[in-house]
């Protein structure tokens, strides 16, 4: 599907409308943009409510840095009119399929290579336009850099798998595209590897991206000319051109590794974690911050592997979808997170037992 | 608002007594203040026009010791207001008559520095500086720097989401921080975020960032570290407009550069500021820039070329980089300093924190000025221009009858303007009594509806600082019924955005 073959249209009224008609009748929901990120999250039953017409650039500002968009725009509409500026995602999103769109992706919270070194999807959103389950349009949040007016309702529904309202419009920081990237390949084990990640993250380098994988350390360098070509002489290796392709498979998990029908893990550790002795195929990312495992293993192994850590471990792709797939929390924190589901939508209208079972 | 000097009713004596002797249960004597004297100086934070004698105040110095006081308080129905450093400037932390005000003063230990993860794991009475000056051997910082950190506490700065003079590139506190320790209004203590670089579930980090001591009371911090950068250099623009000062911003963000400062004063400032420190201010110009390059210094050698260029382009009528680190921090001096030096040239003055798209700065800053010739005032500006957070000083006489209530006035004007052109009433001081009427011309019914059953999520009885930061519906209809008869409200139905 290409960009331009999506056209511009509001259709919040009638998102609105048929939320009140659900939650009236109790009657679940299940929120759904292209629908390519059904992988993800545990199973859900309802009613699909598609928001993918809600689409469209609602104002763009490059010079403020700020763009506002319905959620069903496609990514990859929105990535070229930022292109068009010199302008990008600074969280650099992955889409895992063609006509992801923005509303998916913040909904899931899902951040690409980028993360670690410029920012996740939750630190670009400045403000968002919900639905919540009484089918009330709110809006939270603004285009501007700062507002602490009311609470940060935008970045609360930044990975809540809509679970909270219907995101139908956000609002976000945008960056530069950096004048130039290279990216440099080193070979060495894995532990030396996180070591190096994380000593250069405690460095004033431009990197923008790390991936370890098949004892080979990528390294990007994102920015000036003059200051990529300092940072190129100084970390050393072996120059692998922008590397852009790289990048984008990993980002988007077309890399071979992601090619295997064993479940995905996703563990979000301490970046300077020693390596897992856990049995697996590996792939590490964001300085040592996100590591993912291939493996078999059963989830209680796995979330015990890392126990101790500060970490937690979702199950990302493949495997139970309706098991827990997101790490239990705790029953003071789970209590917390059902009143919150009740306080936005009390009749429990929106992707029920999506995140997790109880809500 | 009361300002009158209060005395101790009867009643609310034999409260004081029974709840102070109660609390020493838990906490040494000297903990529990019951005393007018004692409870004094914490009658206000740093918006000092608002005062209230709290019934009682609290120094716990362990996290046991918070607990047991938020158990009390939550089985007795005693509200608790939670203070850090008192220097935050929307009365988040005034107290209430008939609440308990619970300092963190005491908390104020780093500790943990763990330098290969880049964070450290602080007590929410450390100082914002002190987390800098405690790394930075080591060549790391803490990235968020309002201008009160040299005495702010790193727990008000979440409670607040402080930004300061370097977020356009660095962001804000809710950037800059992983995880907190809370204790619940009923006292339990709950781990919010994590040591990684999410979490599972919701985003209560981001939500409890901001909250204005509304949701719960944070006891332990973890903040992000950031490698010092290698370099930074500072220019110094004048301009003989301010129009053309606002629009040179736009322009150096045009070229692909994000300065990691980018401040903007207007004449009354820069007068008021050289007169005070000496930074060697243009005093003649209309409006100063600042704007700071950091990186490697290759990059800043690039930078400064390309801004230089840029804001010879858009008409600066003089251009100075500082040539040394010393020159560097003497520039700064005089932008931090502007609100001490706005309170040598009047008795009294009021920092306004509307935030608005950029582009509309040169709009702004001339309405600003025509409501201050309007209700009689002066208004000096200082601007984070990279950020679009203005901070208008209204200066005024606190002495001089009706004074600080058109100065009120003028201010609440300015915040709907900033609303009117695409803005928000606060871009990092926070809502507190200050700013709640304003919230009203922020937000529809339904979103202060959603916003108190938000609250009602974490805090069912109202307990944690009421009153603040979101106002009920009722005061909303009074608030806009008086305007609205008064003729003023000029945009009852006006978008947000």
């Amino acid at each position: 599907m290409t960009a331009a073959a999506i056209p511009d249209k509001d259709i919040g009224e009638q998102l609105c409308q048929t939320v009140r008609q659900a939650a009236s009748e109790g009657a679940p929901l299940r929120i759904q943009g292209a629908d390519t990120k059904a992988f993800y999250g545990r199973d859900s039953e309802g009613v699909v409510l598609d928001v993918t017409a809600h689409a469209g650039v609602v104002g763009y500002e490059p010079s403020e840095l700020v763009i506002t968009v319905r959620a069903g725009t496609r990514l990859a509409q929105l990535e070229s009119v930022l292109a068009d500026k010199g302008q990008m995602l600074g969280f650099e999103p992955p889409g895992y399929a063609d006509g992801a769109t923005l509303g998916g992706t913040v909904a899931c919270g899902f951040s690409g290579p980028r993360r670690p070194y410029s920012g996740a999807a939750r630190d670009f959103v400045l403000g968002t336009r919900v639905i919540n389950g009484r089918g009330e349009l709110l809006r939270f949040g603004g285009e501007v850099m700062k507002n602490v007016a009311g609470y940060d309702v935008s970045r609360l529904m930044v990975g809540a798998m809509g679970t909270l309202g219907v995101i139908t419009e956000v609002s976000m920081k945008v960056l530069p595209v950096p004048a130039r990237e290279a990216t440099l390949t080193l070979s060495m084990p894995v532990e030396q590897a996180i070591r190096q990640m994380n000593a250069w993250a405690g460095q004033p380098l431009p990197i923008s991206a790390t991936c370890f994988h098949d004892d080979t350390l990528r390294v990007r360098l994102s920015g000036s000319e003059k200051g990529v070509a300092a940072a190129v002489a100084k970390i050393g290796g072996e120059a692998a051109g922008d590397n852009g392709d790289f990048w984008r498979s990993v980002r988007e998990h077309r890399h071979p590794f992601f090619e295997d029908e064993r479940p995905l893990w996703r563990l979000s550790v301490p970046q300077g974690s020693p390596p897992s002795m856990l049995d697996g195929d590996w792939l590490i990312e964001w300085g040592g911050g996100q590591r993912w495992l291939k493996t078999e293993a059963a989830a209680k192994t796995v979330r015990g592997s890392i126990a101790d850590s500060g970490g937690h471990a979702t199950l990302f792709r493949g495997g139970d979808r309706s098991s827990e797939v997101f790490q239990p929390l705790t029953s003071r924190l789970l209590e917390l997170h059902r009143n919150l589901k009740n306080a936005f939508d009390p009749e429990r209208v929106f992707n029920r037992g999506r995140m997790y079972r109880d809500f | 608002m009361s300002r009158a000097a209060e005395t101790f009713t009867t009643g609310k004596q034999a409260d004081r007594e029974v709840h102070a002797k109660a609390l020493r249960a838990w906490l040494p004597r000297h903990a529990v203040l019951d005393q007018v004297e004692e409870l004094r100086p914490y009658e206000c934070d740093g918006l000092s026009a608002y005062r209230k004698l709290p019934l009682l105040v609290v120094l716990p110095d362990t996290v046991e010791q918070v607990q047991a006081v938020m158990r009390y308080c939550a089985r007795e129905e005693v509200p608790v207001v939670a203070r850090g450093a008192g220097t935050g400037l929307s009365g988040g932390a005034l107290p209430l008559e008939h609440g308990v005000l619970l300092s963190l003063a005491k908390f104020n230990r780093i500790l943990d520095i763990d330098l290969v993860n880049r964070t450290a794991r602080v007590q929410p009475g450390v100082r914002n500086l002190a987390i800098s000056e405690a790394v930075s051997a080591s060549g790391f910082y803490y990235a968020p720097d309002p201008s009160s950190q040299i005495a702010c506490s790193i727990g008000g700065n979440v409670a607040e989401n402080a930004g300061g003079l370097h977020c356009l590139k660095y962001g804000l506190t809710v950037h800059n921080i992983l995880k907190l320790q809370v204790v619940t209004v009923d006292g339990d203590l709950v781990t919010i975020g994590s040591d990684s670089l999410d979490a599972p579930g919701y985003d209560l980090l981001a939500l409890m960032t901001g909250s204005e001591g509304m949701l719960g009371i944070i006891v332990e911090i973890t903040v992000r570290l950031l490698p010092k950068p290698e370099s930074a250099k500072l220019i110094m623009a004048s301009f003989a407009d301010v129009e053309k000062a606002g629009d040179a911003v736009g322009d150096i963000i045009a070229t692909g550069i994000i300065p990691g400062g980018l401040e903007m004063m207007d004449n009354m400032a820069t007068r008021a500021t050289e007169d005070f420190v000496h930074a060697g201010y243009d005093v003649d110009a209309a409006a100063i820039l600042l704007c700071e390059l950091d990186g490697t210094p290759e990059e800043v050698e690039d930078d400064i070329l390309r801004v230089t260029k840029v804001l010879q382009r858009s008409g600066c009528t003089d251009l100075r980089i500082a040539k040394d680190e010393q020159e560097r921090q003497l520039f700064w001096s005089g932008r931090k300093a502007a609100f001490p030096a706005a309170g040598r040239i009047s008795p009294d003055y009021y920092c306004i924190d509307g935030t608005i798209p950029r582009k509309q700065i040169g709009y702004v800053l001339t309405r600003v000025a025509e409501m201050g010739a309007e209700y009689g005032l002066r208004v000096a500006n200082v601007f984070h221009a990279g950020d679009g957070n203005l901070h208008p000083l209204i200066l005024y006489d606190g002495n001089q009858p009706g004074e600080l209530e058109r100065t009120e006035e003028l201010g609440g004007k300015i915040l709907e303007l900033c609303v009117e052109v695409g803005g928000t009433i606060t871009g990092e001081h926070g809502v507190g009594v200050e700013k709640i009427d304003q919230m009203c011309v922020q937000f529809q019914p339904e979103e202060l509806t959603q916003f108190h059953a938000l609250k009602q999520a974490f805090d069912p009885k109202q307990l944690l600082n009421p009153g603040k930061a979101v106002p009920t519906l009722s005061r909303c209809a009074e608030f806009g019924a008086m305007h609205v008869h008064k003729g003023e409200l000029k945009f009852p139905h006006l978008e947000r955005f």
